[in-house]
């Protein structure tokens, strides 16, 4: 008979709250070593197994808390391979662009009010008391009620094109289950002005502060690296929804363009460290090295050719002229990208609404059965990609996520290492100046670790600082 | 007046306050206004400011009694996060942003099973979603006939 053993998993959670920077100085206090460990919670993968193809565009919403319609959306599409269906109804698919925007829009909403705000509108050093949302509101208060209000338009939209906001069912194998009615249509019509004016305020508020702080936004966390995401199939325009994979260089030059995602494996492969749960995709023919990339709202602002909304598309020229066209591999300008999209969302939403198709009929279409699906989509934080295999029991035998936080890992842990080396360097006490800063670095990404950061003016973070024999000096945690 | 249910059915007996809202909205308790959530997040804000009285009702854990009822204040403004906000703070960002202070409570229903990703309520979580339906509605309506 053997001992008795403890088995304990944690953090039992995805990354959501939980974070650790560690960082090494040697001899002479200067930084060797940051590393940026996120435990993202894998088991979705395994558990899925088993489950009826059908029900997984619902199941997927329990990955995550604020983006589950990117979940469901990326299963969707997943599943509509695997039903056979290569092309949905345009009542379908605009409903599903519809979810989609709505919800970009709210999360990029929630992630520039209440999660960077705080930092840019009173420095990144201001006290950690000062450091929340009230103070914004106290600050700003109609900055708020406007925050408050985007959000609310897009989870309601939400909630109109999946049916409820709990493990909304909208997206089904082969299209949607229901259509927009007229009534709430002229509802979201009522207010799709407001939601422009105040998106256009957003992005001059992220621009000024881009502009303002050239410098600042030059070094911090900024770094050349690749970028991926989908643009639109033939014309290369954003496209949040659906489209190819195009990858391209820091400084411009394409990797690889209009890849099919249904190939994504052939060109991308996710490596393991030991010191993370959480993998390290890179492109299969740079290697590890210098395959890594980084998705998200800034990555899809340097691969885009073009905006096909006008306001969005003349934001995204501003933004393209400040490196002269080349990639802006600024950390910080991240924000500014952030509401380029929110801009392109309402265009996106107000062109939908104007669209008799969303009341029609036609939500279905049927194919012929495949054993394989692969669903990718542009989610708020970047890339999204589901891969699923079913059995002739339409039962769920493999399943593969690669979700945004996993793919900008090397990104996060470079702008970790880039402010880190640029703001502890020869110092052997962590300040909370210093803390906030590497803080920065990382919300800028929005990584799902974010959605608490401003208990307390705080993220739940931890770091550590060692000396060059692996002695610790000094920590700092921060928690819920 | 307006009641939020709120919780993960997807994580047991977190499921509770959406199962309470889900069942009074089925009931179609005149004015009441219901809701169902996973979580309280800032925009409830805009919601809460719209009525004189709203309910929260989510799940407890630990507690002694099948299920407590309490008065609240605005206040806990440090307990903010991007999302899953406590009661007190979105009275305190209702009161911040809209200036209203409605009257607040809190129902909290006991459970007992939290750690497992199931849907479906534990024997003990229905018996006492049961008595706290049957408190509610028997308190809405003295509230309602104060208010006649």
């Amino acid at each position: 008979m053997g001992e008795p053993r403890l088995i304990e998993i944690s953090p039992v959670t995805r990354v959501e709250g939980h974070g650790k920077v560690t960082i090494h100085l040697n001899g002479d206090n200067e930084v060797d070593e940051a590393r940026l460990h996120i435990v993202e919670f894998r088991g979705f993968e395994r558990f899925i197994r088993g489950r009826l193809m059908w029900e997984v565009p619902v199941i997927v919403q329990r990955l995550c808390g604020i983006c589950p319609v990117s979940h469901h959306l990326a299963a969707a599409k997943a599943m509509d391979m695997i039903a056979g269906v290569d092309q949905l109804t345009p009542t379908a698919e605009k409903m599903r662009r519809l979810m989609h925007y709505g919800q970009v829009m709210q999360s990029h909403v929630l992630h520039f009010f209440h999660l960077a705000a705080p930092d840019l509108l009173f420095g990144f050093g201001a006290p950690a008391e000062k450091r929340n949302i009230f103070e914004v509101i106290k600050e700003q208060p109609e900055l708020g009620k406007r925050a408050v209000l985007m959000r609310k338009y897009g989870q309601e939209i939400i909630e109109a094109t999946a049916g409820k906001k709990i493990h909304g069912t909208g997206a089904v194998p082969g299209g949607i289950n229901r259509n927009l009615t007229i009534t709430q249509r002229d509802h979201f019509l009522s207010s799709i002005d407001d939601m422009l004016e105040w998106a256009l305020d957003a992005v001059k508020l992220a621009k000024d502060y881009t502009l303002e702080h050239e410098d600042l936004v030059a070094e911090f966390g900024s770094f050349p690296s690749n970028y991926m995401s989908l643009v639109r199939e033939d014309d290369g325009a954003l496209d949040l929804y659906h489209g190819n994979i195009r990858t391209l260089s820091s400084t411009g030059d394409v990797i690889f363009d209009q890849l099919p995602y249904s190939q994504y494996h052939e060109r991308l492969i996710e490596d393991v460290r030991s010191w993370s749960y959480m993998k390290f995709p890179f492109i299969k023919e740079l290697g590890p090295d210098a395959g890594w990339y980084r998705v998200g709202p800034l990555a899809r602002m340097n691969t885009a050719s073009f905006i096909d909304t006008p306001l969005a598309d003349a934001a995204h020229k501003e933004l393209k002229a400040v490196t002269g066209g080349h990639p802006n591999n600024s950390t910080l300008a991240n924000h500014w990208a952030r509401m380029i999209e929110v801009v392109h969302c309402v265009e996106k939403i107000r062109e939908l609404l104007n669209d008799p198709d969303l009341q029609g009929e036609d939500l279905i279409v049927k194919g012929e059965r495949r054993g394989e699906g692969i669903g990718v989509i542009e989610a708020p934080r970047g890339n999204l990609i589901h891969h699923y295999q079913v059995d002739e029991n339409d039962q769920v035998t493999y399943c593969n996520l690669i979700v945004s936080t996993t793919h900008n890992n090397e990104g996060m842990n470079r702008a970790v290492k880039d402010v880190a080396v640029k703001h502890l360097s020869g110092h052997d006490q962590i300040t909370e100046g210093m803390l906030n800063h590497v803080e920065v670095a990382i919300r800028a990404y929005d990584p799902c670790l974010s959605c608490a950061t401003h208990a307390l003016g705080q993220m739940p973070l931890q770091v550590e600082l060692f000396d060059a024999d692996g002695v610790l000096v000094d920590s700092k945690a921060q928690s819920l | 007046m307006l009641l939020i249910g709120y919780g993960n059915p997807g994580r047991g007996d977190d499921g509770l306050g959406p199962a309470f809202s889900e069942t009074m909205a089925a009931k179609g308790l005149p004015s009441w206004e219901i809701d169902t959530d996973y979580q309280l997040v800032a925009e409830h804000a805009f919601d809460v400011s719209q009525h004189d009285l709203v309910v929260f009702a989510d799940a407890e854990i630990g507690a002694s009694v099948p299920y407590s009822f309490r008065e609240i204040k605005p206040g806990a403004q440090e307990v903010l996060g991007s999302h899953s906000l406590v009661p007190e703070t979105v009275l305190a960002l209702c009161q911040t942003l809209y200036g209203a202070e409605p009257r607040a409570y809190v129902l909290g229903i006991s459970g007992k099973d939290f750690g497992e990703v199931k849907e479906g309520l534990s024997a003990e979580a229905q018996a006492n979603l049961a008595e706290a339906e049957g408190f509610f509605l028997d308190w809405a309506g003295k509230l309602s006939a104060c208010t006649a």
